[in-house]
């Protein structure tokens, strides 16, 4: 078994593990009851696998760079670019979704007490510069 | 030894099986949010699945493609929270 099975091997295992992280989104998005648990299975499910599915890339393109495959480096750089970017926008944008669908007043099944319920709204700078005067 | 390519692919085809599973949701969410979340998570499969396939073809181009897609995702996600919240800009 030379040193290439081997990075194939735990290549193929981080994929495996990430397809299936993958598939629990999918599944955890038809199953749960309300707006924010599915978000909860949709985001942390989704991260989690395009980590790994990223990560088996970016061992494989530098098996590739080790061999002498010029494509090899750029699919690294890029690659890790485009988690960063999943990294960055996947939790914001939820906490965007969350925060809209309770301000639109979705309420959680099966919640007995909401603790947000009367706080006044944060206001946008312009309306309270007008409130000020 | 088993071939890379192929296992990228069988990976590929359960990526699309998932994507399948949130447009049920899609279609079938009772409310808006519903919705937004589904198609948000469509998106995060769809760029995984980019990599996956730029991977499986040896091209850098698709990901490329998905870092640009990633962030224009995340642009839209926040303008459609921001119209349901119903705030302003």
């Amino acid at each position: 078994m030379t040193i290439s099975d081997v990075v194939d091997l735990i290549a193929i295992i981080l994929l495996a593990i990430g397809a299936f992280f993958n598939l629990l989104a999918g599944l955890g998005l038809l199953r749960f009851p309300d707006v924010y648990t599915r978000l909860h299975a949709g985001t942390k499910c989704t991260t989690f696998g395009a980590i790994f599915i990223c990560g088996s890339v970016v061992l494989l393109a530098l098996k590739m760079w080790y061999f002498g495959n010029p494509n090899g480096s750029v699919l690294v750089i890029h690659t890790l670019g485009a988690l960063i970017a999943i990294l960055v926008t996947n939790p914001t944008g939820a906490h965007a979704i969350a925060r809209a669908a309770h301000r639109s007043g979705v309420k959680p099944v099966g919640a007995v007490v909401d603790d947000l319920e009367g706080k006044p709204v944060r206001k946008s700078a312009s309306k309270r510069k007008e409130a000020e005067k | 030894m088993i071939e890379v390519e192929l296992t990228y692919l069988i990976v590929l085809c359960l990526l699309i099986l998932s994507i399948v599973l949130c447009i049920i949701r899609v279609f079938r969410g009772p409310t808006a949010p519903d919705r937004v979340v589904g198609l948000d998570t469509i998106n995060t499969l769809v760029i995984v699945s980019m990599i996956a396939y730029g991977m499986a073809s040896g091209s850098v181009i698709y990901v490329d493609v998905a870092i640009v897609y990633a962030l224009l995702s995340y642009i839209s996600t926040l303008f459609i929270a921001k119209y349901l919240e119903g705030g302003e800009f």
